[in-house]
This record gives structure tokens, sequence and C-alpha cells, in this order.
């Protein structure tokens, strides 16, 4: 097993442990919970195989779902935002990602933080919309989207900012 | 043949997600169903190992509280058996004999949930404790849930806070009897639907379950009247439920399970054939 396997599997592992037992019972303000487990998505090698990502996102995802016993929404919107991914990435990252040589150790801070954002909202977006499956609950949809969002997207850049970035 | 063979290979990455976006989707419109996969759910070895782990830690943290809890409920019970004393002087002598109508387990809340729309919660008891679907889980202050599915070692809990639940309740000062329900806003409040606007509803009132399911027993607590307003066409009102229970806030339960269960089902379904 080499490397980067190890790290991933390790982070996989980590992530889920940490989203059940803490980030599903922060419910700030009565209903706003991060979801962080996504950063495993955002953060998968670039070149590694995109079936591989699909496949674990899948895993991740079913397995949250176990966890938080909400059917298969999280592994909807997880392998959802696996397969728009690049797309992401083109947009966020654009001449970088082409060439291939995109190292989210050292990317400019502002590219970063755009694919964080554009990521999130797809993801919670396509979450709450089958969690909550009802058209005409349309607001509260959008509502849980935003506010969690935010929290999401702030503690996903705390962790990267602390745990993998180069130091300068 | 060989077109659709390079067609497959060419969209594979496509057809994949597609796959396990399916996979998912089905999972999600059956869990919007009222009993859900048997597959997907936190009771089984491994979530319920974790959360047993976590919960092992977290205990001590509360026992202070958890023992005022007690404390109270003994009161209450010391204190209805005092005044009820001779009332049940003969009872209990041959219990083989005696009418016990309902079995009661007392179970930890492993996993609470109440921030979406649909809450469930999981219980560090299950099939070998014969836990089985549809028993009452209740708190010394009032009701909880239904059980939804079980495992060996555990089980989860349809929470009265699930669009999915219905609840058989009534009006503690007369006998109209309605469906307790909830809207998905506030883990506190519980909505209390199809009373007739004949009854008599004060703010303050206190409404009970209403024992007409087999289910809860008649009588157990749910919360008091907040406020109410009257339908669309007229004829009932909704009721907005404060809950006795602070949903939040919970770790000791109990199960009940009604012994008549089977004969009544029996009953009732023999009148529909």
């Amino acid at each position: 097993m080499n490397s980067i396997t190890l790290s991933n599997s390790i982070r996989f592992i980590l992530l889920l442990l940490v989203q059940v037992i803490i980030c599903n019972n922060i419910d700030f303000l009565g209903f706003i919970n991060p979801y962080i487990y996504i950063l495993f998505i955002f953060l998968f090698p670039i070149r590694e195989n995109r079936m591989v990502l699909l496949f674990t996102s899948f895993l991740l995802g079913i397995l949250i779902d176990i966890f938080s016993d909400s059917g298969g929404v999280h592994a909807a919107a997880a392998v959802s935002l696996a397969y728009i991914r690049p797309v992401l990435l083109k947009s966020s990252f654009g001449m970088l990602y082409e060439h291939q040589s995109v190292k989210f150790r050292n990317t400019e801070l502002g590219s970063l933080i755009t694919y964080l954002i554009l990521g999130t909202l797809s993801h919670h977006l396509i979450l709450f919309s089958l969690e909550i499956f009802n058209i005409s609950r349309i607001l509260l949809i959008l509502k849980k989207t935003l506010f969690s969002s935010i929290f999401t997207i702030i503690l996903s850049l705390i962790i990267i900012i602390l745990f993998s970035r180069n130091k300068k | 043949m060989q077109q659709i063979i390079n067609f497959v290979i060419r969209n594979k990455t496509f057809l994949l997600f597609l796959l396990l976006f399916s996979i998912a989707l089905a999972l999600t419109i059956q869990s919007h169903s009222y009993h859900r996969s048997k597959f997907i759910n936190s009771a089984n070895a491994l979530s319920g190992g974790v959360y047993g782990t976590v919960n092992s830690i977290d205990k001590y943290l509360d026992l202070e509280k958890e023992n005022k809890v007690l404390a109270e409920e003994n009161k209450r019970l010391r204190e209805q058996l005092l005044n009820n004393s001779n009332a049940s002087r003969t009872a209990g002598i041959d219990t083989i004999f005696s009418e016990k109508k309902y079995r009661i387990t007392i179970a930890e809340i492993f996993k609470n949930s109440y921030s979406r729309t649909n809450n469930y919660l999981t219980i560090n008891k299950g099939a070998k404790d014969s836990i089985k679907q549809d028993f009452g889980v209740i708190t010394s202050k009032g009701i909880i849930g239904i059980i939804d599915n079980t495992s060996d070692n555990y089980a989860t809990v349809l929470s009265i806070l699930n669009k999915k639940s219905r609840i058989n309740a009534k009006l503690k000062s007369s006998d109209h009897k309605g469906s307790l329900t909830w809207n998905g806003n506030s883990p506190y409040i519980t909505q209390l639907e199809d009373i007739s606007t004949f009854a008599p509803v004060k703010v303050g009132d206190t409404i009970e379950t209403g024992g007409e399911s087999a289910i809860f027993p008649k009588g157990i607590g749910i919360g008091t009247i907040e406020s109410f307003e009257t339908d669309i066409s007229g004829d009932t009102y909704t009721l907005q439920v404060k809950l006795f229970n602070d949903m939040t806030n919970i770790r000791t339960i109990y199960i009940i399970e009604h012994l008549d269960k089977n004969e009544i089902i029996n009953l009732e379904s023999s009148l529909d054939e």
C-alpha cells in the first residue's frame, strides 16, 4: 500500500468518525450542522482514477447515512459532488488544472476558497433537497443550504490551513 | 456490438455515476415511506458499537442530572403508591394470575436527533431483549416515539419529531381525539390535528395519549396547549402542543410492550374482512 492510498484511507475513517460523533451533534441554533466529510472528496488526489473517487464517495456517503438514519441522501449528494468535481476544479483553478499540476498544498488561497464554496453549495443543495423532499418547502431548503454551507466552508478552510498547507 | 462496447467504455464514468446515484436515490425514496429499508439504519453492530463507546464516556457528565430526574420520579411514584395503598393491597400477592397488560423495559439513548425533518433515535436494547417493531417509547415525563427497526442489540426509534409519525392523542379534560403530527419547525412544539370545534379547548390544557392504538396505554402525558387555530374547513382545530419532554435532552427511556396487542390487532383485522 503506497502512501497516497494510506493517507486517504486514514482521512476517510477520521472524517467519518468526526462527522458522526461530533459534527452531527452540533445543532447550532437548532438546525445548523457542518458536513465536513466532503473534505475527503475535495482533497482526493487529482491524478487518481475518477471511478475510484466515485466509488469511495458513495461508500463514505452510505456510511454516513447508516449512522444518521437518513436513507440515501448523503450517498446521492456525495456521488454528485464527486462527479462534478472536474468542472469545479476547472472553473476555480483554470490553467493549473488543465496542466494537471494542482497541488492543494501550495495553491492560491483565493482559488481554493472558490473551489470550496462552489462544491459545498452544490453538495448541500442536493443533500437538503433530497432530505426534505418537498418542493413547497423550498425556502427551508435554501435556508438550511445557506447556513450549513457557511459553517462547512469555514470549518473546512480552518482544517485545510491547520493540517495540510505548507508553512511559509 | 463493437459500437455499444465502445460507448460503454467511453462513458464509463458517467454510467457508474448514474448507477450509484440511482441506488442512492432509490434508498432515499424508500426511506420516505413509513417502514424503512432494513439495511440503511443505525440499528447495526457497527454504528451501534461506535455510538455505545461514545455514550459510555459521555454519560458520566450527566450523572447528576440523571439522579435528579430519577429522584423526582421516585417521589411521584411513592406519592401515588401511598395515596393508593388500599386499592392495590390485594394486587401482587399472586403475580401469575394478575392482569398484567404492559411490560416495561429500560433503555438508554445512544444517538439523539432533532434538527432534521425526519428524526430517528438509536437505543441500546434490541431483539435480544424482546424489543419488536411498533412498541411505544416514553420517558418519565411523556412520549418519545415508536420502535422502528431492531437488530440483535440495538433498535431505532421513530421520534415524534418525524413527518411520518402520527400518534393518537386526546385532550385530558374531555375525550376529543386527534392525531399528533410534526411540521418540522421547532423541536419543542408539535401539532395536534383534527380536534372537533365542539371541544372545550383552552390554552394551557394538557394533552395525553388516547389509547386507541395498541401502542401506547391511555393517559401518558404529551404536552400542554400553546395556541390553537381553526382549520380552513372551519370544523376542526389544529393545536400547537408544547411538549413536556425536552426532546433535545433525554437519556433514559422506557419501552412499553402491550401484551394484548396481537389479540387486539387480530380482532380488528377480522372486522375488515
